[in-house]
């Protein structure tokens, strides 16, 4: 079945749709900022009333960020782990640098992983994003134990779990987010 | 999606200046990363007032949310009391007649207590209270078990005082900011409480297991004297947290203790109430030989 072209729907910004197409450009804020807000705003969710046993409430920051790196190659620059990181590590309650270390090494893997691979494909985003996610967790995890007294990591494997089976999820919203930031 | 082909950017120098720039930009963050994390292990307390930081813009927000998760909370169980009620009414009246001479006994006893205290000249510290907040969050997604209380310096909240709800111990202060507080739970790894067993005084000590769940060691060696249902109260040895604040119900018995479930659960608590340290000057002169989170475990 041929699908008409008029029912492609473009995203537009709202209010906008009765003005003309042409000549359009998208706006260098929007651009900018939804991807550096969305990180940083899915870092910050640790701080509503969320009350757990133990460790289980997925990283939201870090899927966050992984889903943009890996959806859209070449927008965080390599070194923006670091800053991600750092802003994480304000909210999260582990050792202060920690996520700031373990995000710039993840970035820095993707990065490598881009240079080998000359194409990717879903599942294996899906892929690296989980072993990431469970690499950056345990790493988590030792570095706590460097300063504190720290439980067996076994307590980290439903967060694991629940973290890799919620990328797909945060991918999609991602994905939202990346049209709504190049609507014109 | 396949990688932009930004490696080989052509000819032009400035953009390949501009690449390399990046990659080396990152690699002396990921090492600044690395270093602030050296700080930060060295030093714990280090770095505190960023986290504060954190945590005071962001409790605007979490207080809100508390608020609405708890007003409904109590639409539900305004609804839900209906439910049975008199059966329920029945039932509770049972109980109120076979609570009133217990009650009864227990002030005779209250009162025998304070007069043979008083024979024998043993004064308490007395655990007093220095202000009531609420836990407005936690830090769920981290293996270490810290909660924000809703209050900080302004009521008086200070490093190292212990936190009780309703329900039994909560925890200590580790950070304090203008107006938000940090609490290390009971069940993080690091926080050591003093406890006994509430039938015999049965002295141990508990540590958190990061589950939710805490460890109750024995002080004696041998094989574990507690039975699944025993009621745990802090012993106020230390003179940190007060003496007989409800700990911990035991639900299995391990090889070296028993695990305990908390009776305080940080996510059901309707408040926390911060109390000065029960025994100041002994606590002050255990500070000042090895104060609190500068003196480290030896592992085993």
């Amino acid at each position: 079945m041929k699908i008409p072209v008029s029912s492609i729907r473009l995203p537009t910004r709202p209010g906008r749709e009765y003005e003309s197409r042409f000549d359009r450009e998208q706006s260098m804020l929007k651009m900018l900022a939804i991807p550096i807000a969305s990180v940083i705003l899915a870092s910050m969710v640790t701080t509503l009333p969320i009350f757990s046993a133990g460790p289980l409430l997925p990283p939201f920051g870090l899927l966050m960020f992984l889903s943009w790196r890996l959806m859209r190659p070449g927008l965080l620059p390599i070194w923006s782990g670091v800053p991600f990181g750092l802003m994480d590590d304000l909210f999260s309650g582990q050792p202060f640098g920690s996520a700031g270390l373990l995000w710039s090494l993840a970035m820095l893997i993707v990065e490598l992983i881009d240079s080998r691979a000359i194409w990717r494909d879903y599942l294996q985003d899906w892929l690296i994003a989980a072993l990431l996610i469970a690499a950056v967790l345990l790493g988590g995890w030792w570095i706590a134990g460097l300063a504190h007294a720290t439980p067996a990591p076994e307590i980290l494997f439903p967060q694991i779990l629940l973290a890799i089976l919620l990328y797909p999820l945060v991918v999609r919203i991602c994905a939202r987010l990346d049209s709504w930031r190049l609507a014109t | 999606m396949a990688p932009p082909p930004h490696r080989r950017p052509g000819f032009s120098r400035k953009a390949q200046y501009g690449l390399f720039v990046t990659y080396v930009v990152a690699i002396a963050g990921t090492i600044v990363a690395a270093l602030l994390l050296t700080i930060s292990v060295v030093d714990p307390a280090g770095f505190s007032a960023l986290r504060t930081f954190g945590t005071e813009i962001t409790a605007p927000v979490a207080r809100v949310v508390s608020n609405a998760q708890r007003s409904s909370q109590a639409a539900t169980h305004t609804v839900s009391a209906y439910i049975d009620a008199a059966s329920k009414n029945v039932m509770l009246e049972k109980e109120l007649k076979a609570n009133r001479s217990a009650l009864i006994e227990a002030r005779a006893l209250r009162v025998e207590n304070a007069r043979l205290r008083g024979l024998l000249k043993i004064t308490d510290g007395e655990a007093q209270q220095v202000a009531v907040g609420r836990l407005i969050s936690s830090t769920a997604s981290s293996t270490r078990r810290i909660a924000t209380l809703s209050i900080g310096r302004n009521f008086g909240v200070e490093r190292a005082q212990p936190v009780r709800g309703p329900a039994g111990l909560i925890g200590r202060v580790i950070e304090t900011g203008p107006t938000t507080a940090r609490v290390l739970l009971v069940t993080d790894s690091e926080n050591l409480v003093p406890v006994m067993r509430a039938s015999d005084g049965l002295p141990a000590f508990s540590s958190g297991l990061g589950n939710g769940l805490v460890l109750i060691k024995p002080l004696n060696l041998g094989e574990s004297p507690f039975k699944v249902g025993d009621i745990i109260i802090t012993s106020g040895n230390g003179g940190l947290y007060g003496a007989n604040i409800p700990f911990a119900r035991v639900i299995r018995k391990t090889s070296e203790g028993a695990l305990g479930l908390p009776f305080a659960d940080p996510a059901n608590t309707p408040y926390a109430v911060v109390m000065r340290p029960y025994l100041v000057e002994a606590r002050a002169a255990q500070q000042a030989v090895a104060p609190d989170g500068e003196t480290k475990e030896v592992a085993e």
